[in-house]
């Protein structure tokens, strides 16, 4: 492809590329985003390619496969979308091509059997489905759309048009105006206004001249999110924009983009992304002719949860241990090396091309004014729609989880939603209606942190599910600080006593103040906010708490000490195919007689729940 | 308050304990306290080498204008104006939790415990997993002979519960210069009991190179 000298190039560019696409040809998405793939989309785009060849359809009808980012609606993976006609196919196997292939693309007609049916409306497209309909794209508007190794693909989406825009048409200054007017903040967890953030570092370079650094956060660690995952995946360029606007903002010629190694993928399409751009003459010296050089460097992350803090992401790409160090001196005055560095997380990024496009006043203009704009959330857990939504800030939580997540499968509602990750907070269903913006969730003990959003219902019981995410930050503890390497180990010994029926009222409160203590006393965000799932647990289930202490019961049925397996010798066919499951052998009976279960050898493993046809295995 | 009192240069007015006290710019909460005799307790401290903030125990309530938070002292820089509270009852708590920590990180060592009962706390709640340990892993040792030694025999290994003090392949180390710095520094004594590990005998050292 043409480099392009002056922010004219570009456009002309992308004038040039538009003007030879094919309109007539058909083109199929195939989503490979995490779930889809997981669920073996990749065999599904195999075999559209294959069956292209083999029926010869490359000469004349010449469809065009691409393999794209996270659609969104994982849940029903792998999807495949086409277009002109926009249809959209829901869980297509590897078997149903030869039928897309024959009745679609020849014949142009549907194969109503793919499309998505939801309380018995059928939807041909995707902007139809209520999942959809509901939505905000603007972190993730690329997804899905832009197969990820074209560059032409994401030039004919105005890919690099908003960075031309910034470096040939606006002064730094007005960069940071903008961002400042956008009311952006941060999505990686602390939602610090981004333009703030810049101006700062500004002002930190105008007094210590020299270096100025960009650092991209894509160390997304959270159980259940994967936002992040999917923008750097699913639209690399997007990403390399925002650092190039940032980079220009600022002042800086050097970027680092911290990705986890466990996102093989977004580091491969990330890399791919960064010698596209160099070849294209938007990263390196002289960009556009500007005058202004910029560069970008990936770090591998080697999977430490702390080395998405900050300063220990620092550490990390300096090549030292991943550990924190006290923020009382900013890192935009003294970050890597000792020099002014802007920390920004890729969500967040992604954001800033669109904001220097359509401006800041629009952007403001979404969602409250305290917390304006969009935010992705992964939506994870016993909910129906499992996927990536985009809404904009300030929606109730319900709207989240019930219209557009379609709610608990079976069930009434939800019981809890577990935000912020693991050191977020439990929200009740009492507080369905919660606007789900930064400050409102701070106010109820949770947050938002970077948008994980794990659904629960009355099968989970919240003392397990506090013991989990504290024992998963015990573990991610660097052990610099007293208050994390022991206090949450400490944590974790009361929860197992809970979880055991042991403990006290009083030990209750113990915990409590332990908690508050690990909070104000640990050095960095992973200790100060490692308490969170308990307190707010406490605070929202004390009840759930005392049966287990108190009552000696779990209510939801999953603490091994305090339940025992038993069977209904009304509902037991004696079919025995619990007997069969049983890895402890300590179910007996006669063929076609009720059987027993010895509580003694039981190990409660559930694996007779889950066999049991007869709902006659009962948990108490 | 303090906005209408004449600055003296380079010095910045604030108050410890309902104490004015004026400090060195580039001072810290800590120093500043040290040097009005204003006690705060600490063990990863030590003026030789950098404050790294481990082990927490110097925690004071930090006021300014409407807002307050817990810092540790021993890294928080000094500012005109700032209130200062060494012992609140956010600051007790957080205090009292973490002797109990030490308690259970570090049961044989008398200093911890002399000083956990200068605080009142003469018991833990937590889980004892190693009674004879003295280490509180403060780091004092591994920065003094990083930063005033220059030579890095120790290190830290491992990180989280199972972090600890070591050295490369937990063997000897020609590096060290048997000076004895590290166990000069060391609060509890955790260190003398370590030599083994990182010093060896002197006399019997062969080879050249970092470990034996």
């Amino acid at each position: 492809m043409d480099r392009v000298n002056k922010a004219e190039d570009l456009r002309e560019l992308r004038n040039r590329l538009i003007a030879a696409q094919d309109t007539s040809r058909p083109v199929v998405r195939v989503c490979l985003g995490p779930g889809c793939l997981a669920q073996g989309a990749d065999k599904v785009a195999g075999a559209f390619k294959k069956a292209i060849k083999d029926r010869g359809l490359q000469a004349d009808v010449k469809p065009l496969i691409k393999e794209t980012g996270c659609h969104g609606f994982c849940k029903l993976g792998p999807l495949v979308n086409l277009d002109p006609s926009g249809l959209f196919y829901a869980q297509v196997k590897p078997e149903d091509v030869e039928e897309i292939v024959e009745q679609t693309l020849v014949k142009g007609q549907v194969v109503d059997r793919l499309l998505y049916t939801e309380n018995g409306n059928q939807y041909q497209t995707a902007s139809e489905i209520p999942f959809y309909a509901m939505q905000q794209k603007i972190a993730t508007r690329n997804l899905g759309l832009i197969d990820p190794i074209l560059l032409e693909d994401a030039i004919i989406n105005g890919a690099y048009l908003a960075a031309a825009k910034a470096l040939s048409y606006m002064k730094p200054e007005d960069v940071v105006k903008e961002l400042e007017l956008s009311g952006l903040r941060g999505r990686g967890g602390a939602g610090f206004p981004t333009g703030r953030k810049w101006r700062s570092a500004v002002d930190a370079a105008k007094k210590s001249p020299g270096m100025v650094y960009i650092v991209c956060n894509g160390d997304e660690g959270d159980p259940g999110a994967f936002m992040d995952r999917a923008i750097m995946e699913g639209d690399p360029h997007g990403v390399l924009e925002g650092m190039l606007i940032e980079a220009y903002a600022v002042g800086a010629n050097q970027g680092f983009l911290y990705v986890r190694t466990e996102y093989p993928i977004a580091v491969k399409n990330l890399k791919r992304a960064l010698d596209q751009a160099r070849d294209l003459g938007m990263l390196g010296q002289n960009i556009l002719g500007t005058g202004f050089d910029f560069d970008v460097q990936i770090n591998r992350g080697a999977g430490a949860f702390v080395c998405g803090e900050s300063t220990a992401l620092f550490s990390s790409i300096e090549g030292k241990a991943g550990e924190p160090r006290a923020k009382y001196i900013r890192s935009v005055e003294r970050g890597l090396w000792g020099r002014p560095t802007v920390l920004n997380n890729v969500e967040t990024l992604s954001n800033v091309p669109v904001i220097i496009d359509e401006g800041g006043d629009w952007y403001a203009h979404i969602g409250p004014a305290n917390s304006p704009g969009t935010k992705a959330f992964s939506l994870v857990g016993k909910v129906k729609n499992v996927g990536l939504v985009e809404v904009p800030m300030g929606v109730p939580l319900s709207r989240i989880v019930e219209d557009i997540g379609g709610g608990v499968p079976g069930k009434d509602h939800f019981k809890a939603v577990q935000t912020g990750g693991p050191s977020g907070g439990c929200i009740p269903y009492s507080l369905k209606d919660v606007a789900v913006d930064f400050d409102s969730l701070i106010k109820i003990g949770s947050m938002m942190g970077s948008g994980g959003m794990i659904v629960m219902d009355d099968t989970d019981c919240v003392v397990d599910v506090a013991r989990y995410f504290l024992h998963f930050l015990e573990e991610e503890s660097c052990g610099k600080c007293l208050p994390c390497r022991l206090g949450l180990k400490g944590m974790v010994e009361f929860l197992d006593r809970f979880s055991r029926g042991e403990g006290s009222e009083e030990e209750l409160d113990e915990l409590v103040s332990l908690g508050e203590a690990i909070k104000d006393g640990a050095l960095c965000a992973l200790g100060g906010s490692a308490p969170n799932p308990v307190l707010t647990t406490i605070r929202y289930f004390r009840d759930e708490y005392l049966a287990h202490i108190v009552d000696k019961k779990c209510p939801a049925g999953v603490c091994k000490s305090l339940i025992t397996y038993s069977i209904d010798t009304d509902k037991c066919t004696g079919c025995g195919l619990c007997v069969r499951n049983c890895p402890q052998s300590c179910i007996t009976g006669e063929t076609k007689t009720p059987h027993t279960i010895n509580g003694e050898a039981c190990v409660r493993c559930g694996m007779c729940l889950e066999s049991c046809k007869f709902g006659a295995i009962n948990v108490a | 308050m303090s906005d209408n009192k004449e600055k003296t240069d380079g010095l910045v007015s604030l108050v410890i304990d309902g104490q004015p006290v004026q400090a060195k710019e580039d001072w810290t909460v800590l120093e500043t306290a040290r040097h009005n005799h204003i006690h705060i307790p600490t063990l990863c401290y030590h003026e030789a080498v950098q404050a790294n903030g481990g082990c927490r125990l110097c925690v004071v309530e930090a006021k300014e204008g409407n807002w307050s938070k817990i810092v540790v002292s021993c890294l928080y820089p000094v500012k005109e104006g700032l209130q200062i509270s060494t012992s609140t009852a956010k600051v007790n708590n957080v205090r009292r939790w973490i002797l109990e920590m030490l308690l259970a990180e570090c049961p044989a060592s008398k200093e911890i415990r002399t000083l956990a009962e200068a605080y009142g706390v003469n018991s833990t709640r937590f889980k004892i997993d190693r009674p004879t340990e003295q280490c509180l892993l403060c780091g004092l040792c591994v920065r003094v002979c990083e930063e005033v030694v220059g030579v890095r025999a120790i290190s830290f290994g491992s990180r989280g519960v199972n972090k600890q003090v070591a050295t490369p392949y937990m063997v000897p180390n020609n590096a060290c210069v048997a000076c004895g710095s590290c166990v000069t520094v060391c609060p509890t004594g955790a260190m003398q009991a370590r030599l083994n590990m990182v010093r060896g005998n002197v006399s019997e050292r062969t080879g050249h190179g970092h470990a034996h």
